[in-house]
């Protein structure tokens, strides 16, 4: 078969697996965007268990390959109970990575906020609250968004990373854009021995990266009028 | 009328014990004036009386209303709130909020209490639009009506301390407290603060602030107190504490400003 007569079929099948890396990579953003602003406030309380449990879940989360992390949460309710969660399909797969994936992200952003929260001068609730605004208010009025601002470059890293990042859920054999690239070496659609369209799903990388790269910097400009 | 009374306020961080037993009484229309070298717990008074520090035992009073009664419970919130309503403070560093203009920045508070008001469904835009109208005018006053759409980031620093006196004053506060407000500015800036200032003093309002500018306070003030390791060392009116000065220590720091 020509390149010519390969490359429709290529772009279909690799089309496919890059919806699959974007559903993966929009759950795990609306899952981690969220669940690591309650692991930062929970590592700042002032309820010492708690925040140290989460230290801990932290440290753990960010001290080991994400890899693992999928497999053993993918395997490991089957091993404890007998019988997989996650059931045998792409579905189970999907929701089993997208766990994994946001809690592994979660940890992360937690940190980033973290540094969010405490980088606004303390000098800004104390105005907030010799004006007479209630905790929530300081939070919502005053802190959150000097707290974006400071956070928006160190999260697009994170969330650039991320994009690449799913194609390691390709481990517990979700059908993303690599292992759709992949089956061409093995053989698929009448196709076989190829590596090429491996290599050209780099491009689908390099083209969400190039896109999120805009949108950030416009985010930026856009949080630009004041300074902290 | 006393409209603050302090009463033996303690407070102490880790062991050293920074305010050791503070007193004094303020009538209302009086201005004033705290000095003293750093570290002698004049700011810390101002803290602890606005609630942003706890004390560790004393009494605070302000308008009849019990801020403090040196019990070291938690109040409850909406207690607190309220009472701080009565206070307000301007800082040393000004801390606007750099991300509203120099108008949002003096009506965000009052516009945040006018949403509790049990009538602001009904008349919401009288309500904002009076609020906005009460903050131009001040703003106007203290000379920034051209300034009132910049953001804090375009202001000199002058003119944030302008916006933040403004932003203290649109709510009205019973005693406005100024923690060396000059301290963060250029010398050339200082003037256009304490023009500001001497115009409330003439207007009655109630002020206490704590500051290093001498010939300011002497000026401005009805009543001085300075404050030397944890105590006042003496109070009296600016004549007596600046011009008759009793006790040694005052008399060796106000020579230090005159050499």
């Amino acid at each position: 078969m020509s390149f010519a007569e390969q490359f429709p079929i290529v772009f279909a099948a690799l089309n496919e697996g890059f919806f699959q890396t974007l559903k993966l990579f929009g759950v795990t953003l609306a899952g981690a965007i969220p669940l690591g602003l309650l692991i930062a406030l929970g590592v700042m309380s002032r309820f010492k268990p708690l925040s140290a449990v989460l230290k801990t879940v932290v440290w753990i989360v960010r001290g080991s390959p994400l890899m693992i992390q999928l497999l053993i949460i993918f395997y490991m309710p089957g091993m404890l109970f007998g019988h997989p969660i996650w059931g045998g399909g792409e579905t189970g797969r999907f929701w089993a990575a997208s766990v994994a994936f946001i809690i592994n992200y979660a940890c992360y952003f937690s940190e980033i906020y973290r540094g969010g929260i405490q980088g606004v001068p303390v000098g800004q609730s104390e105005a907030g609250q010799v004006l007479g605004l209630s905790r929530r208010q300081v939070f919502f009025k005053v802190t959150l968004l000097q707290m974006v601002k400071r956070i928006v470059p160190p999260m697009s890293n994170e969330i650039i990373t991320l994009v690449k990042d799913t194609s390691l859920a390709r481990i517990i054999a979700l059908q993303e854009i690599i292992w759709a690239g992949q089956a061409f070496m093995k053989g698929r659609d009448g196709i076989s021995g190829q590596l090429w369209p491996l290599f050209f799903t780099g491009v689908y990388y390099l083209a969400f990266s190039g896109l999120l790269t805009v949108l950030f910097g416009k985010l930026e400009k856009k949080l630009d009028y004041f300074k902290v | 009328m006393s409209v603050l009374e302090v009463r033996d306020l303690r407070k102490s961080f880790g062991k050293t014990e920074v305010l050791k037993g503070v007193s004094f009484d303020l009538n209302e229309g009086e201005v004033l004036s705290i000095i003293g070298s750093s570290g002698s717990g004049k700011t810390t008074l101002l803290r602890c009386i606005n609630q942003l520090e706890t004390a560790d035992s004393g009494t605070v009073t302000v308008a009849g209303e019990t801020f403090f009664d040196g019990a070291p419970k938690k109040q409850k919130e909406s207690d607190k709130r309220r009472n701080q309503l009565l206070v307000g403070l301007v800082f040393q560093n000004f801390n606007l909020f750099p991300q509203y203009t120099a108008l949002r920045n003096v009506t965000l508070a009052p516009r945040l209490l006018a949403k509790e008001r049990p009538d602001y469904k009904d008349n919401k835009k009288a309500i904002l639009e009076e609020i906005d109208a009460g903050a131009k005018e001040i703003l106007t006053k203290v000379g920034l009506a051209q300034k009132m759409e910049n953001y804090p980031c375009e202001l000199s620093g002058g003119q944030q301390q302008r916006v933040s006196i403004a932003r203290a004053l649109l709510l009205n506060p019973k005693v406005l407290f100024f923690d060396e407000p000059t301290s963060a500015l250029d010398p050339e800036l200082t003037g256009e603060i304490l023009k500001v200032i001497k115009g409330l003093a003439q207007e009655k309002r109630t002020m206490v602030i704590v500051t290093h500018e001498m010939e300011f306070a002497r000026a401005v003030s009805t009543k001085v107190i300075f404050m030397d390791d944890g105590v006042i060392a003496e109070q009296g009116t600016p004549d007596e504490v600046f011009g008759n000065p009793k006790s040694e220590r005052t008399k060796a720091f106000i020579r230090k400003f005159h050499e």
